[in-house]
């Protein structure tokens, strides 16, 4: 059968979902509901730009009451005064220019709306609107009917706007500025020393070079000076020290010679090395604005809950004020906010949040919740016990040990480097003043300040920031995204890999669902999902969620066997649902699959099958990993059903660990730390947040990384979950090419001292031999971290791998 | 020969002009999103190639509903 798409989303279009509209398909009826929105409001070029842009809205019933609250929406507003107002919304599905064009456009499907600006990066929209015709519900009710809802949690209500800090950037304008102006002033210098005409305006030139240095002696370097004085104070010799020991030793040297009329100085020189540190501060500053490394429980919260009031009516009310013995209702998939007691008969709730397991379990009349559950089904009544800061959950983050980044006192490799390289640095200054001091006591001073000029660690220090920054761009192309340049240097260290079970190396609870088998008619789905509709059984729950037709009547009769499956009476028909056991067929068994078969009135139709549970590529990894010698474990919230199974596809060796709370898992990266392994936390959920903060490197898989993620230092988008041994491996071979990097540098340096010592050192030769070694440096790292890129992560490694 | 010094110092003034300005649109957050004003700019004329025809058409359609009333 040919493979079809929605023309909206670009989900699969079956014969389950298929929804006919305008010669058009359409997977189900939000997303034709959308189409026909953009078409009427003549928008339908919104699918031109991109093929099935869209997303399929969800149901936002109730969901957003809380925005008819003016205390609540006056927090969420950026900016309200008289009739018009501005908010910054975070939309997670913006991902195509169909996208900015369609947001961008929303003035003409709201009135009162006069302008949105899309700031893709960080998939955000800012929204100025005109607070009297509309209001914020309806904009955001509007977002989300056509697919595009925005995510607003509690940490938008709490959220003050942090200052945007743009001095980096500031330091480099004023450099390049200082930078280009003295090269050029200097240029007359550099040929003209004895011309007469050089004569008459050489003291206006050099002046002038002064004059433009000071805002870059005073300003853009004032980093280094800071940190190089903090590092002193702390007798933490980092590479700050020699750099901002050369910047200030060329500054006084220089403004001397100039004074005294003694030579040009090396203001052309010093001025260069300052905007080259402060463009390499500025490259490994990449930052992924739509994603956020430090998150806590407040991004997953709501910013308010239906409360029943007294007299039975729904009221919003901010999560905070839940006060002990409210009754609140909790929609389908919302989340429980503070500890209570189920009111309902019966409630699913999801723990896989806190937990990590998977299944949802099921709560009677009666039972106590725990905040973090989500509920799946129904709508319940629920009576709360506690507030939100006394909640299990809350306390559990507040508790230090989840608070606390584990403070490493991490030395980078450029740290260690210049651990050697700065006192090695001041003896050869010493010894050349002390050898030349017999000679003549003014070349003494003149040698042991060339020695520092060039010796200032220019190309050392360009290295690490050049080759980490590349490093985390290319790796982020290939959807691994890190926090910042050390988690790099941090990967190479990691001996030790340790993996959560749920929802990491197994795909996450909502999986395709494929059917196999003669065409089922509508009415046969509908008996299906009425009769399923009872099972608590999970993959009941989910065929239930998959299967999209009417809920009509309840089936004549039902019996649920244990293990087997489900048999039911409706219509007069009979359905066998469930294992092949049941159905009392011979169907070969498939390692890996789970399905569910269908048999009407004895004749057997055929089945549905439940994708791969395991990650694709799973134990190819695992094997990788074990030969490049890591010791991996499983460590898992769940029971261990699952051990046989794991055994048998997994590698001998692999620990497991089952029945892990949160607090236990952290504990058990302590364990192996304590034990001096480098552990690699491999997870996904809050209940990893913990592991994941403890571990040297925390990297949190998403299966859409514009969902949230636990505070990590890296996020591996899950598709590529199966490459994780070559993103470790690139991250070593970066190591490398710093190392080959720092022999290059250290090249430079031995000629330049060593012309220093003889005092061959005039400033034209500083001026040349600085930037080659800069531009050679750079282009060196460039060029090998993009060639190992090439070698380890492209697509003919694929093949090679696979 | 001194109309060196004006020249000059006309120079560093109009390159200290372009620092200034440069810091003033980079604090305005001009540089903030270098992303999206790149593909909006794409935007503007496919918009109006492509409304023109299709309003005109719902328009037809709008006279063609009245018509039939």
């Amino acid at each position: 059968m040919e493979k079809k798409s929605c023309y909206h989303c670009g989900n699969a279009v079956t014969v389950f979902n298929r929804i006919d509209y305008d010669d058009k398909e359409f997977c189900c009826n939000g997303c034709k509901t959308v189409y026909e929105i953009f078409n009427e409001n003549d928008l339908s070029c919104y699918y031109e730009m991109q093929t099935s842009p869209g997303a399929t809205p969800e149901d936002a019933q109730g969901k957003y009451d809380f925005l008819d609250k003016p205390e609540i929406v006056d927090k969420l507003l950026e900016f309200n005064e008289g009739f018009t107002s501005i908010i910054s919304l975070y939309i997670p599905h913006i991902h195509c220019s169909s996208c900015i064009w369609i947001l961008e456009n929303l003035q003409k499907l709201n009135e009162g709306v006069y302008r949105v600006l899309v700031n893709f990066p960080e998939k955000k929209a800012t929204i100025t609107f005109n607070s009297e015709k509309t209001n914020l519900k309806e904009i955001v009710l509007l977002l989300t009917k056509i697919g595009y809802e925005p995510y607003i949690s509690l940490s938008n209500y709490e959220e003050n706007k942090k200052p945007v800090d743009r001095s980096l950037i500031y330091k480099i304008g004023v450099a390049f500025f200082s930078f280009g102006n003295v090269m050029m002033l200097s240029f007359p210098e550099y040929f003209n020393i004895d011309d007469v005409w050089m004569e008459q305006y050489r003291g206006f030139f050099r002046w002038l070079i002064l004059l433009l240095s000071l805002p870059v002696f005073f300003y853009s370097a004032s980093p280094y000076h800071i940190s190089a004085w903090k590092g002193l104070r702390s007798k933490n010799y980092t590479i700050d020290i020699p750099m901002s020991l050369g910047v200030i030793v060329m500054f006084v040297r220089s403004t001397v010679d100039i004074i005294f009329n003694l030579g040009p100085g090396f203001f052309d020189s010093m001025t260069m090395l300052v905007f080259f540190m402060l463009l390499g501060k500025l490259f490994q500053q990449r930052t992924y604005n739509f994603l956020s490394f430090e998150r806590d429980y407040k991004s997953y919260f709501p910013i308010a809950v239906t409360k029943l009031s007294d007299e039975n009516k729904e009221v919003s009310v901010q999560v905070y004020d839940v006060q002990k013995g409210d009754r609140l209702l909790i929609r389908n998939q919302e989340l429980i906010p503070v500890d209570a007691i189920l009111i309902s008969d019966r409630a699913f709730i999801d723990y896989s949040f806190v937990t990590g397991e998977a299944v949802p379990v099921e709560k009677k009349s009666g039972d106590k919740l725990f905040a973090g559950g989500k509920q799946m089904g129904d709508v319940v009544e629920v009576e709360t016990i506690n507030t939100v800061s006394q909640s299990y959950l809350t306390q559990l983050w507040s508790n230090d040990v989840f608070q606390k980044k584990a403070d490493f006192k991490y030395k980078t490799i450029t740290d260690k480097i210049s651990h050697y390289f700065t006192p090695a640095l001041l003896a050869i200054s010493l010894l050349a003043f002390t050898g030349w001091a017999f000679v003549d006591w003014n070349i003494a001073f003149n040698v042991v300040t060339a020695i520092l000029i060039v010796a200032c660690p220019c190309a050392l220090a360009l290295t690490a920031p050049f080759t980490l920054g590349n490093a985390i761009r290319i790796l982020g192309r290939k959807k691994f995204y890190l926090k910042n340049v050390t988690v790099v240097e941090q990967m190479v260290k990691v001996d030790t890999i340790v993996f959560d079970k749920t929802g990491t190396i197994t795909t996450s609870a909502n999986s395709v669902i494929q059917y196999t088998g003669v065409d089922l008619s509508k009415q046969q789905q509908e008996d299906i999902r009425n009769i399923i509709r009872g099972s608590n059984h999970p993959l009941s729950r989910k065929l239930y969620d998959f299967l999209s037709s009417k809920i009509t009547l309840k089936p004549d009769s039902f019996e649920e066997i244990p293990g087997k499956g489900l048999i039911g009476i409706i219509n007069g028909k009979q359905y066998k649902i469930g294992s092949a056991e049941l159905l009392e067929i011979n169907k070969e068994k498939v390692l890996n699959e789970t399905s569910v078969h269908i048999c009407i009135d004895k004749e057997y139709k055929g089945k549905f099958v439940f994708n791969n549970h395991y990650r694709e590529g799973l134990t190819e990894l695992f094997f990788k990993l074990k030969k490049n010698k890591y010791k991996i474990a499983i460590l898992s919230g769940d029971n261990n059903g699952e051990l046989k199974k794991l055994e048998k596809i997994l590698p001998k060796g692999t620990e497991f660990v089952f029945n892990q709370k949160p607090d236990k898992k952290l504990e058990y990266i302590k364990n192996l730390q304590a034990n001096n392994r480098n552990v690699m936390m491999v997870g996904d959920g809050l209940n990893d947040a913990g592991a994941l903060a403890q571990s040297n490197v925390g990297v949190s898989v998403s299966e859409n990384v514009n969902v949230f993620t636990p505070a990590s230092d890296a996020i591996l988008d899950a598709g590529e979950f199966r490459f994780l041994d070559r993103f470790l491996n690139y991250s070593k071979l970066s190591i490398k090419v710093i190392k080959m990097s720092y022999m290059l540098a250290l090249t430079y340096n031995v000629i330049g001292i060593t012309l220093s010592i003889l005092n061959k050192m005039s400033p034209l030769v500083a001026a040349i031999l600085m930037p080659i070694s800069t531009f050679s440096i750079i282009s060196f790292v460039t060029v090998m971290t993009n060639y190992y890129a090439k070698k380890t992560l492209s697509i003919k490694a694929k093949k090679r791998g696979t | 020969m001194s109309v060196i010094y004006l020249l000059i110092s006309i120079s560093v003034f109009v390159a200290g002009l372009f620092l200034y300005f440069f810091i003033k649109s980079v604090k305005s957050g001009q540089f903030d999103d270098a992303y999206t004003p790149s593909v909006r700019v794409l935007f503007d004329d496919e918009v109006k190639k492509d409304l023109q025809p299709s309003q005109k058409k719902s328009k037809k359609e709008e006279t063609f509903k009245e018509n039939q009333i």
